[in-house]
């Protein structure tokens, strides 16, 4: 092999700039968060109780409201029976957001954690937080 | 590397075979998953059967009533402020749910030649006239628009691409589009929490309060003003809509478009 040096140099510099982001990150992961349900709606309840169990609304929420959106707003069905056969209003800013009111503590703690931005907030209006909070992100693009 | 026509044709009829039969292969070794990965996610769901009788959603505008100072703007004060609409200042990009016009103009192709100076003054309340037969439904390339069965014509925003097809389709000019986010031109402190806005990009109209009716109430702007506004179910005879209506003589925006509109304007 000619210039065997040059090339195994070369190698190990791209090698080096490729993996940057690996080892520039090593040993840095960001720590899992934690959502908080410490608001005062949820305080009140007795059995703190989502409208389905813990480990279905981690990972089925994302469907969960899908189907509501098509459910409520296409089929005007905006009554939701869990499997316990409870009942509740579909609603995204009225039934999730009544209990979940900490949005940046609660929503946004995961999906910034997972980089993900879903679209919901274009539209639906995220209630004022605790007034200690009172300058919310979404002011800025407010003039009037 | 060649290949002799024998080999070709077995390469090719195999790939076919695997390319054509993909469903049928994921059906075959994993039965029921490739479904269940396309509907629902696993969340169940089955629609409700349409109710037996359709109702069919009408409203009623007393043109009179409407003339006497201040009905108008407190119909259009109560809808603009229930769904969060957006005030841009400028006809062009005007969010219209509920707006006013005059007479020669909400009933273009109908003005008299010699009109009465009070007809030719009186305002008149424009609405989506939630048609029977709504062009805007059939020019919507994605059913962002559709047709309740309760005859309310409803937009799902979340589907809605922006082409603006409904627009033109529309010949009541009941529609207008987010040129900017609407967020931009609405007071935060005013917002109604209970209802969202929309984002630029979209289309939007009056959605006959389908929000309000869920709950059983009124539209907003015939809460606000029931002097001059009626709503109810044109499909029962009984109803305080049908009732107005045999007693009153009524007119109708465009009828010879053939879209039938439910909105009546008593004369």
């Amino acid at each position: 092999m000619y210039d065997a040096w040059k090339i195994l140099v070369g190698l190990a510099i791209f090698l080096g700039l490729f993996t940057f982001a690996f080892w520039m990150n090593a040993g840095k992961a960001a720590p899992v968060p934690e959502p908080k349900i410490d608001t005062p709606e949820i305080k009140k309840m007795a059995v703190k109780q989502c409208v389905e169990d813990k480990e279905y609304m981690r990972t089925t929420h994302m469907q969960l409201v899908n189907v509501w959106r098509d459910q409520a707003l296409r089929d005007g069905n905006r009554e939701f029976i869990n499997q316990k056969g409870e009942k509740y209003v579909i609603s995204l800013q009225n039934t999730c957001l009544k209990c979940h009111s900490n949005k940046k503590e609660f929503c946004d703690a995961c999906h910034n954690y997972t980089a993900i931005a879903p679209y919901c907030w274009d539209c639906h209006i995220v209630p004022p937080e605790e007034p200690k909070e009172e300058p919310r992100e979404e002011s800025k693009g407010n003039e009037s | 590397m060649s290949m002799d026509r024998r080999q070709f044709i077995k390469i090719a009829g195999m790939s076919a075979l695997f390319g054509l039969g993909g469903k049928g292969a994921f059906e075959f070794l994993r039965p029921g998953a490739l479904e269940a990965s396309e509907h629902g996610h696993g969340v169940e769901y089955v629609p409700e059967e349409p109710a037996e009788v359709a109702k069919r959603w009408g409203m009623t505008i007393d043109v009179q009533k409407c003339g006497e100072p201040g009905v108008v703007e407190k119909c259009i004060k109560a809808c603009h402020s229930t769904h969060n609409i957006p005030d841009f200042g400028d006809s062009k990009n005007q969010v219209k749910w509920l707006w006013q016009d005059d007479y020669e103009h909400t009933f273009a192709g109908n003005e008299n030649s010699y009109m009465d100076d009070r007809v030719k003054e009186l305002p008149f309340l424009c609405l989506c006239n939630h048609c029977d037969e709504p062009p805007c439904v059939r020019v919507c390339p994605t059913k962002a628009t559709f047709r309740r069965p309760d005859g309310v014509v409803a937009m799902d925003y979340h589907r809605c691409i922006g082409c603006r097809f409904c627009m033109a389709g529309c010949p009541y000019g009941s529609r207008s589009f987010n040129w900017f986010d609407p967020r931009n031109a609405l007071n935060q402190k005013e917002y109604n929490l209970d209802f969202p806005t929309r984002m630029k990009g979209v289309v939007e109209k009056c959605n006959f309060c389908v929000e309000r009716l869920a709950q059983d109430k009124l539209p907003a702007c015939v809460e606000a003003a029931p002097e001059a506004l009626a709503f109810g179910d044109l499909a029962d005879p009984d109803s305080s809509v049908r009732q107005i209506l045999r007693k009153r003589s009524s007119m109708r925006r465009k009828l010879e478009l053939g879209t039938k509109p439910s909105v009546f304007y008593l004369v």
